[in-house]
Parts: C-alpha cells; sequence; structure tokens
C-alpha cells in the first residue's frame, strides 16, 4: 500500500475536544446540583 | 439534503475513532435530558402577565403541568413508532428530525407565551418536542452497540447517563437565562425559550454530524468475540416485528416497566418524604439539596450498573436491582423508625442507582436477547413500559398516601405501606427476569432472509466484514 492510500485516522485531538465539548457542560451540571446538594449536610 | 443524511453517507471509512460516537450519543442526550428540568419554568410560567404576582388571566399550575405530560406520552409514542423508521434511515437524519422538533419545540412555545396561548405550548414543547425526546433518546442506542460489541453496556450507560445529566444543565441554564433576560414586563420565559432551543438545536446536530455507523460485520481491532458460549447472548437476530411475537418482549417491557413505577413512584415524592419522616430536622432547602443528590446517584448508577452488566451479565444485573431493590424499599419504614437520616439517605441513593441503571442496562439486554441489528427499534417500542410508569409511579403512590392519611394514619407513617407494595412490585419484577430464557430459534432471521431495512442478506452483511 502506498503512503498516500493509507485509510485516515481520525485526529487524537479532536477525539479529546469533542469529549471536552460534552464533558464541560456536564461538569458544569453536576457542581451546580451538588452545590444544592451540599444544604443537606449543612 | 437526504442523501447526505443517510444512512450510507454516514457509514465509518477505515481509521475512524470509535470513541467519537460516545460524544455524538452525549450531544443529543444531554439536551433532551432538559425535559426532566422542565419544572422550573412552572412558577415564571404562572406570571406571563401579572409579572410579578400570577393575574387572574394568567395560566394555572394545573393547566400547565400537561405539558410535561404530553412531552412523555410522546417520548413513548415516537421512539415506539419511529423505532423503525431509525433502523431504515439511520441514526444522523433520525438526530436531525430529533434536533428540528426539539429545537422547534421550544420555538413554538416561544410563540405560544407571546399570543398567550396555552395550546401552542402543548404542541410545541408537549406533541413536537416530545417527538423529538423519543427520537432522541433511542437513534444513537444501537448504533452505540454495534461500535461496542466488547462493551455494550458501558457503551449505552454513557448516552443514557446523558439524559440524567440533562435536567442537571437543563435547570440552572434555564435559572441563569431567566434572570438574564428578566425586566419590568417580562419573565424572561420566552426569550429563554428562544435561546435553548437554539443551543439544542445546534447541539444535536453537531451529534448528527458526527454519528457514524460502522460496517456491516465490523469488530474492533484484536477482538475476537468469547469463546466461552453465553446462552443469553445469542449470536442471532430477530427481526423487528417478530421480536413483539416472543414472551421475551413482554417479560423484558414488564422488567423495566416494573423497576421504573418503584423508582418513579418514590422519586417524585422524595422531597416531601424526607421531611415528613424527619419533621423538624430537614428544612425544605435541605430537603431540595437532597432530591439533588438522588439525581446525581441516579445519573451516576446509570453508567456504573450498565457499564458492571458488562460483567456481570444483564440477567443477574437486574437480579440485583430486584432483589437489593426490594430488600432497601422494606427498610425504609424501620430507618425513619430508627431516625436514622444518614441511613436513610444512604438506602435511597443505592434504590435511585438501581433505577437509574434500569434505564440504561436494557439496551444491551435486548441486544443480548434479540441480536444487535434491529435494538434500536425494538428498544424504541419497550420504551412505551417507561411512559407506563411514568403515569402508574406517581400515580400510586399518591393514591396510596391519601388512602392511608383517610384512614388516620399519621402523615410520617404513610409511606411505610407504599414501601412494602414498592417492594412487592419489585418482587414481581424479579420474577419476570428470572422467567427469560434465549429467544427460540424459529424467531431468529434466517440466513437467506432478505433484510428489508438494511437492504441486505445476512451472509452479505457477514461477509463485508473487515
Amino acid at each position: 500500500m502506498k503512503p498516500d492510500d493509507r485509510p485516515k485516522s481520525t485526529p487524537l485531538a479532536l477525539v479529546i475536544l469533542f469529549w471536552l465539548y460534552v464533558a464541560t457542560p456536564l461538569t458544569w451540571g453536576i457542581w451546580s446540583t451538588l452545590k444544592k446538594a451540599m444544604a443537606l449536610f449543612n | 439534503m437526504s442523501g447526505f443524511f443517510s444512512k450510507q453517507r454516514i457509514i465509518a471509512s477505515r481509521g475512524y475513532n470509535r470513541w467519537m460516537v460516545p460524544p455524538a450519543a452525549l450531544s443529543v442526550h444531554l439536551c433532551i435530558g432538559q425535559a426532566y428540568a422542565f419544572s422550573v419554568f412552572n412558577d415564571p410560567l404562572t406570571k406571563v402577565i401579572g409579572i410579578t404576582e400570577p393575574a387572574p388571566d394568567d395560566w394555572k399550575l394545573t393547566t400547565l403541568g400537561w405539558t410535561f405530560s404530553l412531552a412523555i406520552v410522546f417520548l413513548g409514542l415516537s421512539a415506539a413508532f419511529g423505532g423503525k423508521w431509525l433502523e431504515k434511515v439511520g441514526p444522523r437524519l433520525t438526530m436531525l428530525v430529533a434536533a428540528c422538533c426539539f429545537g422547534g419545540g421550544f420555538w413554538i412555545s416561544a410563540l405560544g407565551i407571546h399570543l398567550h396561548q396555552i395550546w401552542l405550548i402543548y404542541v410545541g414543547y408537549g406533541i413536537i418536542g416530545g417527538i423529538g425526546l423519543g427520537l432522541g433518546y433511542v437513534s444513537p442506542v444501537s448504533t452505540l452497540i454495534k461500535w461496542f460489541p466488547d462493551r455494550r453496556g458501558m457503551a449505552t450507560g454513557m448516552a443514557i447517563m446523558g439524559f440524567g445529566g440533562g435536567a442537571m444543565i437543563g435547570a440552572p441554564l434555564a435559572v441563569l437565562l431567566m434572570d438574564h433576560f428578566k425586566s419590568a414586563t417580562s419573565v424572561g420565559v420566552l426569550e429563554t425559550f428562544l435561546v435553548m432551543g437554539s443551543l439544542y438545536f445546534v447541539s444535536m446536530l453537531i451529534g448528527a454530524l458526527t454519528i457514524r455507523i460502522p460496517p456491516n460485520g465490523w469488530k474492533p481491532e484484536g477482538w475476537t468475540p468469547p469463546i466461552i458460549e453465553n446462552k443469553m447472548i445469542t449470536k442471532s437476530h430477530v427481526h423487528i416485528d417478530r421480536a413483539l411475537l416472543t414472551p421475551q418482549f413482554y417479560l423484558l417491557w414488564l422488567v423495566l416497566c416494573l423497576n421504573v413505577t418503584a423508582g418513579i413512584g418514590v422519586l417524585g415524592q422524595a422531597s416531601v418524604m424526607i421531611q415528613e419522616m424527619f419533621k423538624g430536622a430537614v428544612t425544605p432547602a435541605a430537603a431540595a439539596g437532597f432530591v439533588g443528590l438522588l439525581s446525581l446517584f441516579n445519573m451516576g448508577g446509570r453508567f456504573f450498573w450498565s457499564s458492571a452488566s458488562d460483567f456481570l451479565g444483564r440477567k443477574n444485573t437486574y437480579i440485583i436491582f430486584f432483589a437489593l431493590g426490594a430488600v432497601l424499599y422494606a427498610s425504609v419504614p424501620t430507618m425513619g423508625r430508627l431516625g436514622n437520616i444518614g441511613l436513610f439517605i444512604l438506602l435511597y441513593a443505592v434504590i435511585m442507582s438501581m433505577y437509574g441503571g434500569g434505564f440504561a442496562t436494557i439496551p444491551a439486554y435486548l441486544a443480548d436477547i434479540f441480536g444487535t441489528r434491529y435494538v434500536g427499534g425494538i428498544h424504541g417500542r419497550l420504551l412505551t413500559a417507561w411512559s407506563t410508569a411514568g403515569v402508574a409511579g406517581p400515580v400510586l403512590v399518591n393514591y396510596i398516601r391519601e388512602f392511608q392519611i383517610e384512614q388516620g394514619v399519621a402523615k410520617a407513617e404513610a409511606y411505610n405501606v407504599t414501601m412494602y407494595i414498592m417492594a412487592g412490585i419489585l418482587a414481581a419484577g424479579f420474577l419476570c427476569n428470572m422467567l427469560i430464557r434465549p429467544v427460540h430459534e424459529k424467531h431468529h432471521m434466517r440466513h437467506d432472509e432478505f433484510d428489508e431495512l438494511d437492504g441486505v442478506f445476512p451472509h452479505q452483511a457477514a461477509s463485508d466484514a473487515h
């Protein structure tokens, strides 16, 4: 197989960036809920 | 347009990283999970005209309550009726339609607020948004199972965990936006609906554009299916319509319905229950914190239990849900009597983790029993169990509680019978789960049977593998 014919693999940076895109709002949501939940222990 | 969104256009090329698929699924599930945070709009929506206080012409809470109920009913209906279409057109087009419906539902509801027409909110968020919920919920499930044959439970657990997390994002986001847009002439809900509809549309569109399906017969590099035969994991496929003729479908329907009925019934009452059982010790703010804590366990349980099911086996995981669940539900009254609030919270946390786990593990259970080919559509049809439980659970808990109080039982004690009945419901679920056996061979698709949804014969699909 010629080098140019090799299948292009998904760049790892893109995978990490995509995960960050979903993880950031989720972390914010978890943090907001945790802050609310702390009232139970005060 | 239809070509770009067609199933053929999203077959992954070699080198595609399968770890792009879970965030694509999460892009959708984190949006549609907002549905469980719809109640944050209830109070401001009762003051659209009066702004500071409800005016005589403002909507009542009971009127607004129908919006969420309609959304959940249409979630079940669209998942049930749209599942077969999803298998035919693939996840990208389904996600696009889900994005248009869910985002569009917010925009139509914003128009409903502007014109002060409640039917526009029912049609917008309730019906059209509900269709978006159902299609969005089932759209990535079969794709994830096909990309992760080695970790089916974990893969679907990640997406369905996102549905639990969606409410955690949706609630503070809505509060933030309403505070920003609030003015002397507006409660800020109209503008919030427009912004949230747009954000959700774009996010779901990103999911639709990035999702890929594996080529037929694809398997992870270096992975070989286990040599030891597990009778509870079929290598065959059952056609989506044929699945309805098997007792396994109805047993799994009951398994999901009973698990959800027990969980949803007490989840809705959790705040009142902890305040009445520990009178004076728990403030309303602490009770709200308790509900927040439960939603965290509900979300975490979705990922934890579905991932654990890859090792424990699906049937064993549900045995734990039902057996341990029944014991924990039955222990709640004792914890209340002992006044041990710490143990009470712990019991509830484990119960809620198993409630979430039940949702997240069911797609992998279906794939084990019916094969992976039509699992998205079969899962869609099974979600009618969720809609049923969504109505039955709260009604059952409220009815039993009211009946107890009418009979002169103290409020703090009124939950005891409820908890014993819920334990009984879980015992029935245990029996249904124990009755589940592999599907009879006569229901399996034949090797030469034409697959109308994929347009291929099973033996062709196998030969495409690489």
